[in-house]
């Protein structure tokens, strides 16, 4: 077993990261894939909304729970697409006090824009869905496809994030018996909600004092299982797969992210090059002048072993950068990768 | 199609397209090939480190304040870079309101995540808002907005009309209602969709297209694919039969890698054919087809490139056929 294979039989969660367009998505279900054919249980969770991963994984549609694929493999392989805001529900329904609250909080403006509008929403969701699969017990690894982010720390900060919102001192003060709050808040934050009224209109305060009236009481609850989402994050069973494709505008991306990755003390456990162009040999053609159909050939060669080369030289510097991690590559295949055959194909190629 | 005509259609071009297609270099591109006319731009980047000052051989970081990345020079105009972001918008937006004093709490108390969130859309209208105004003030003859990737791209023009229905009175729906007066008049501002001839990013420039036209109401214009690879020359033939022809001695290691580059190269070519073939069929927009440039990175050598292959795809461009009012 290769050093990539073992994250696939020894993790129990594989978390690919990396920019939009890499290729993530088929990292994702090819690590999957490949811990299903290794004999254990294995879901893959999407954050792709395009109906990719279920072509590829020759299933209708996938749903906010897992479905399993079937295939010829002695393990089994599940895989789920994120709903963001069916997962924000499923954490409010869970963490109300009475159905009443859940009910006030899912009707509320506010929160019904939360899931598209607060940015690390999606992020956050994803670590949740995580936490939950991992939390039944049912699998052995789950594999999660990050949102394509510019920024690493989205990913890492969106738990903080969204609890710090819930938390907002000033809201807060709004729950408060209305002379005493005036009182508590002060001159200026009065200012700031004269403000908020006069810019974007009485009825949005009036949505968010109504907002954090409903989510009364559940914070501890909701800041108790960010807690308990990053400890599963910063566990030594949970490999972070940095994730690029050979093009070297990606490769500066990625540097970027591992970078910001490291700040955060997380170390990649691999690097995944995707569609790396083939290098062809070091073979060597005839010398002296050579007739025009020949030449073609001839050019053509050298020039796909440049691209090659750049290429390598690219990730060879990215390599360096998150060493001892395991590199996995991907060539570029001739065709478009999207059913089930062409993924299998991936994975003998990863996990070769 | 006249470069100058090209370059003067609309005041404002918005470049968007999915992650990783060379969004910002195509920028670079088009201020290169505009500044060629004598035209003086100012690019608008949204998201933070895009690479754009390192396309003109720059290295630092853009702020909200203007950076010069080329000076004019006889027959050339400026070229100019600044940064602006939802929370620089929304500080000047409520300076320009009499609300200097609280802007900058505002945005550290974290009452704009709450605000923003309760109106959805709110970020994108200030940047555009801010937009409109550089338009306004004229600063300069074209103004280039590097946009978000697209998903982000869609929301980011879609904001206003949203924001437009949603909101009863007061200042931002009038800021609302402008930017929609902007996005939607194809002489003041155009939206440039990126692509690549490959499968998914294709797919993706097709439902763009549609959303921003019919969310949005934006007017596209030709639609830039990058990284085109040349037609194949003299390939046609197999490297076996080629090499016996020539009554040369090649190792066969060698007469393999020869057919095995010749086959990668025409398939290769074959699947992004098909995929410019679907883009013409599926979208009814004009293309701009743009060879990669084949280098690591994007500075001033490959920017200009890109600005000449650019500049000779627009003088094939059929000239636009007035609509005639009804």
């Amino acid at each position: 077993m290769s050093e990539l294979g073992t994250l696939v039989t020894d993790r129990s969660i594989v978390v690919c990261c990396g920019s939009g367009g890499v290729g993530k998505t088929t990292v994702s279900a090819t690590f999957a894939l490949a811990a299903a054919r290794a004999g254990r249980r294995a879901c893959v969770v999407t954050v792709d909304p395009a109906r990719r991963l279920a072509d590829s994984l020759g299933v209708q549609s996938l749903l906010n729970t897992p479905t399993e694929v079937a295939g010829d493999w002695p393990g089994h392989l599940f895989a789920l697409m994120l709903d963001t805001k069916g997962t924000f529900d499923e954490l409010v329904n869970r963490y109300a006090r009475t159905p009443e609250q859940a009910e006030g909080i899912l009707a509320n403006r506010l929160y019904q824009n939360l899931a598209g509008a607060l940015s690390g929403t999606q992020e956050y969701m994803a670590m949740e869905k995580l936490y939950e699969l991992v939390d039944s017990g049912q699998f052995d690894v789950v594999v999660v496809d990050t949102p394509p982010t510019r920024n690493a720390l989205d990913l890492l900060d969106a738990p903080r994030r969204l609890t710090r919102f819930l938390e907002n001192r000033l809201f807060r003060a709004l729950l408060l018996p209305t002379r005493m709050s005036l009182r508590a808040v002060g001159v200026a934050t009065q200012a700031l909600l004269r403000t908020i009224s006069k810019v974007a209109g009485a009825e949005i305060v009036q949505d968010a004092v109504s907002f954090f009236q409903a989510f009364e009481g559940m914070e501890e609850g909701f800041r108790t299982r960010a807690g308990a989402v990053r400890e599963m994050l910063a566990d030594p069973a949970t490999a972070f797969v940095l994730v690029t494709s050979a093009r070297p505008d990606a490769i500066s991306e990625a540097s970027f992210f591992a970078e910001k990755l490291r700040e955060r003390g997380v170390t990649p456990a691999a690097l995944v090059v995707n569609r790396i162009h083939p290098s062809f040999g070091d073979s060597r053609g005839p010398e002296g002048p050579l007739p025009a159909d020949l030449a073609a050939l001839e050019d053509n060669l050298a020039t796909m072993r440049v691209v090659a080369q750049r290429e390598e030289r690219a990730y060879a510097g990215l390599a360096q950068q998150v060493a001892p991690a395991p590199i996995g590559r991907i060539p570029l295949f001739s065709h478009d990768v999207h059913e089930l055959h062409a993924l299998q194909v991936t994975a003998d190629q990863l996990f070769a | 199609m006249d470069l100058g005509t090209f370059c003067s259609q609309s005041h404002v071009l918005v470049v968007a397209g999915k992650g990783g297609v060379g969004k910002t270099a195509m920028t670079a591109a088009i201020a290169r090939m505009a500044s060629l006319t004598g035209r003086s731009v100012l690019i608008v980047e949204l998201e933070g480190k895009s690479g754009i000052t390192g396309a003109f051989g720059l290295s630092e970081d853009l702020g909200y304040d203007e950076v010069e990345l080329q000076e004019a020079a006889a027959g050339q105009g400026t070229v100019r870079a600044r940064r602006i972001t939802p929370d620089d918008a929304l500080v000047e937006y409520l300076e320009d309101h009499g609300l200097k004093r609280v802007s900058k709490r505002l945005v550290s108390s974290g009452v704009v995540d709450v605000v923003s969130t309760a109106i959805p859309g709110i970020r994108d209208v200030l940047v555009l808002g801010k937009v409109k105004q550089l338009e306004r003030d004229r600063v300069a003859d074209l103004i280039l907005v590097d946009a978000p990737a697209t998903g982000h791209a869609i929301t980011f023009l879609t904001s206003a009309a949203g924001l437009v229905s949603a909101a009863r009175g007061g200042p931002l729906r009038t800021q609302a209602q402008d930017v929609v007066d902007l996005l939607s008049d194809s002489s003041r501002c155009r939206v440039l969709l990126v692509t690549l001839p490959e499968d998914m990013p294709v797919s993706e420039a097709i439902e763009s297209a549609y959303t921003l036209e019919d969310k949005a109401g934006v007017q596209l214009g030709p639609v830039i694919v990058n990284a085109c690879d040349p037609p194949p020359v003299g390939l046609e033939t197999p490297a076996a039969e080629v090499v016996a022809a020539a009554g040369l001695v090649v190792s066969p290691d060698h007469v393999a890698a020869l057919e095995a580059a010749r086959q990668f190269r025409l398939e290769r070519h074959a699947m992004t054919a098909a995929q410019i073939d679907r883009l013409a069929r599926d979208l009814p927009l004009p293309h701009l087809l743009v060879p990669s440039v084949g280098s690591a990175s994007i500075g001033p050598a490959e920017t200009n490139l890109l600005a000449a292959a650019l500049a000779s795809a627009v003088a094939d461009l059929a000239p636009e056929v007035e609509v005639p009012v009804q």
